[in-house]
């Protein structure tokens, strides 16, 4: 039975299902329970912390990835997996202290001042969470100020800045110098991205990784938090 | 199940329905003034025996001033079948037509001297010889029939081709006047089960063929039911001339029932008027005195109103199928055969460009889209062709495909109802109300059912044009994949009864 709850998990991590009401990929899924649901079910159930995040929500992730690596599933259809992760995390949160289970860290995300456009920051949010990260998300438009005050205030291992405007872009820099004046600089890794952003501009302000796409965030974020980044 | 062709929901029209109103009665008054100059005695005796005014012209050549009342013309258009049934060997594959139906079907053709072959040199950068690129190089020969077969071959594989006109001249040295009918209508038949239409080099050869296709169809009457096979003529010749032998062609076909296009192909500018109005009043005539002859020969006679108009170029007065003007000439034909509910032929895709590449895409698609938009029901939309009518390339033909897939795509009716808008309005405001605020969730129920236009097949990686590269494995892949050949019984029955076919050709034979 707990196995079963556990499969079940796996299973609607792959069927990209957050709740009952939700379509999965096959046909009839709509009524069964969601990955939120099961979750509930398996702590109810008593069921390791572990064993849920690493055999059912990672294990239905790596399935998943599998998929999209052969080409079975599509970008959306990794999104809704990692949304359906995101959510399930949410719930698991208050019980990761003391489960044995290492938290993958903190990220805080925003798109910086006078600039509107989020979804990319969005994307990498729900990538970034469906992989194991807790991510704050401050919104679009942020004062260079407010993003440095909730460095200091949250302590992320991460800071991911998005802007979409050659206009814009800049702010990155600004938010990159302010840390450094407050001398936050070295205790958090800069990650940045945005259409109009490149490897060479990521360089010369002074950031830690660059992601051209939310998987290149999630890999770069991935790679900083393994030491393995280039 | 005929084939589905592109319903065109709305059609695009040029014409207020007043317009064409004034070209009809236009072109009425043309029949009767200056009326047709034909060289045919034949379809004089015709007309003039149901009433057209006939007078001999004094001249070199044999030829007679037909003057055709409207009556003669209003009949034949009520005798004329409004739907008209193009047969194929595959019977899946057979296209049904109604003339007050914007269903289109895109067909092939037509035919060309030129096959154009396709390789892909190795290029090294003289600054740097580290780097190496692969560049297209076409390179032009005549046109053989075992380039026939595989153009037959491979257009039977796409998707977007409903019907096959054969696309290049077959010019082998055992190919003469007298055996290239039997054999051109045998490759293409041979290797391709759609419908197959085609024009006559020999007319002794009509009989020929028609057997060979009631062999195929199985029997005489199995071909009425299922014609799988049709003519094209073009017996007028602009302005306004009905031409001696392909006049006679015309009415031995209508004699026999089978379908068959009257086609006209005036020249805006040198054998019709350059402006809109000129050449659309002068080709609605010639294709009408056309029909009116062939409905005169056998009522009932199924027939398409055929346009091929186009605009001279200005710099070698030459065709210039490439041109904004060919397809408004297009455009307004479609509606004028639509004006008489008779199925249309019409012509699009045609361009001025020698080879493949960026001004053949452009002026390709620009004509391919209007064109279609307009609704005509066969649609000789040139796949492949290049240099005007000159050059065929079988990479074009897979590159069109594509193209014509985006236009299939396009032309899709929208789905907006009111179950459909209440659900959108839930989901608007389900993802209004996340923190995400994004739709992404909501893809994939319709991302596998269709409903999402694919990527360019052909895009290349990173920076990198890889689009003819990606067509020519894409064409070599269709070549591979087997086509559904003429049964061996049915092929000895050919063998035996038509002569003239090239032994080569029986694969149960040749060995081939």
């Amino acid at each position: 039975m707990p196995e079963d709850i556990i499969n079940l998990i796996q299973e609607s991590v792959i069927q990209g299902r957050i709740y009952k009401d939700d379509e999965g990929m096959d046909e009839g899924m709509v009524g069964q329970p969601g990955v939120t649901e099961l979750v509930e079910s398996a702590l109810a159930s008593g069921l390791s912390i572990q064993s849920i995040i690493t055999k059912g929500l990672s294990g239905g992730m790596n399935i998943v990835g599998q998929k999209f690596e052969a080409g079975e599933y599509f970008i959306p259809d990794m999104l809704a997996s990692a949304q359906a992760v995101g959510a399930a995390m949410e719930i698991l949160e208050p019980y990761l202290a003391g489960s044995g289970v290492n938290a993958k860290g903190k990220i805080i995300v925003a798109t910086v001042k006078d600039d509107l456009h989020d979804i990319g920051k969005n994307i990498v949010s729900i990538l970034l969470r469906g992989a194991g990260y807790t991510v704050k998300d401050l919104g679009n438009n942020i004062d260079t100020q407010a993003i440095v005050d909730a460095v200091r205030e949250e302590k992320p291992q991460f800071l991911g800045l998005s802007a979409l405007l050659t206009s814009t872009m800049a702010r990155m820099a600004d938010v990159i110098q302010m840390l450094e004046q407050n001398g936050l600089r070295d205790q958090v890794k800069i990650i940045v991205g945005g259409a109009p952003v490149s490897e060479e501009f990521a360089k010369s302000i002074g950031a830690d990784g660059y992601g051209a796409d939310g998987f290149q965030a999630l890999a770069v974020v991935e790679a900083l938090t393994s030491g393995t980044e280039n | 199940m005929p084939r589905k062709g592109i319903l065109v929901d709305r059609p695009f029209e040029r014409l207020t329905r007043e317009q064409a109103e004034l070209i009809h009665q236009a072109s009425m008054q043309i029949l009767t003034d200056p009326g047709l100059i034909s060289f045919n005695r034949e379809a004089v005796d015709i007309l003039h025996s149901h009433g057209a005014a006939v007078e001999s012209i004094a001249g070199d050549h044999q030829s007679w001033q037909v003057k055709i009342p409207e009556q003669l013309v209003l009949k034949a258009l009520d005798t004329a079948p409004k739907t008209v049934k193009l047969g194929a060997r595959n019977p899946d594959n057979a296209l049904i037509m109604h003339g007050d139906e914007p269903r289109v079907y895109l067909i092939t053709g037509s035919e060309t001297n030129i096959w154009l072959d396709v390789d892909f040199p190795t290029y090294v950068n003289k600054a740097d010889p580290t780097k190496e690129i692969r560049v297209p190089e076409f390179k032009p020969r005549r046109g053989t029939i075992d380039d026939l077969c595989q153009s037959a071959h491979v257009c039977e594989h796409l998707e977007m081709v409903d019907g096959y006109i054969r696309t290049v001249n077959i010019q082998d040295r055992d190919i003469t006047e007298e055996n290239k009918d039997v054999n051109k209508f045998f490759a293409s038949l041979n290797n391709n089960t759609k419908h197959f239409m085609s024009g006559l080099t020999s007319l002794k050869q009509l009989d020929n063929v028609v057997r060979m296709a009631e062999l195929i169809a199985g029997g005489k009457k199995a071909l009425e039911d299922n014609p799988i096979i049709s003519f094209i003529t073009c017996l007028v010749k602009s302005p306004l001339q009905f031409v001696d032998d392909t006049t006679e062609t015309f009415i031995e076909v209508c004699r026999r029932g089978l379908p068959i296009v009257v086609s006209s192909s005036p020249q805006a500018g040198t054998t019709a008027p350059i402006k809109e109005a000129g050449i659309m009043a002068q080709i609605n005539a010639e294709v009408l005195a056309g029909i009116t002859l062939g409905q005169l020969v056998k009522p009932g006679t199924p027939v398409l109103y055929g346009s091929v108009p186009v605009r001279a170029r200005m710099d070698t007065l030459g065709d210039s199928y490439g041109s904004v003007e060919t397809s408004q000439y297009n455009i307004d034909c479609v509606q004028m055969a639509r004006f008489y509910r008779i199925p249309n032929y019409s012509t699009s895709g045609v361009c001025d460009s020698k080879i493949p590449g960026q001004q053949s895409s452009i002026e390709r698609l620009f004509s391919d889209m209007v064109v279609t938009m307009s609704g005509p029901q066969y649609l000789h939309c040139a796949f492949g062709l290049l240099d005007c009518n000159s050059v065929f390339c079988l990479l074009q033909a897979v590159l069109d495909d594509t193209h014509f897939k985006m236009i299939e795509f396009f032309l899709r009716q929208p789905r907006v109802d009111q179950p459909e808008l209440e659900a959108m309005l839930k989901q608007i405001r389900d993802v209004v109300a996340t923190s995400q605020k994004l739709y992404i969730g909501h893809i994939r129920p319709v991302l596998r059912s269709g409903e999402i236009s694919g990527v360019y097949p052909f895009e290349g990686s990173g920076e990198a044009d890889d689009v003819f590269e990606l067509a020519h494995e894409r064409m070599k892949e269709l070549l591979a994949r087997p086509v559904e050949h003429i049964d061996r019984e049915t092929t000895a029955r050919i063998f035996e009864e038509i002569p003239g076919i090239l032994p080569r050709l029986n694969i149960y034979e040749s060995g081939s």
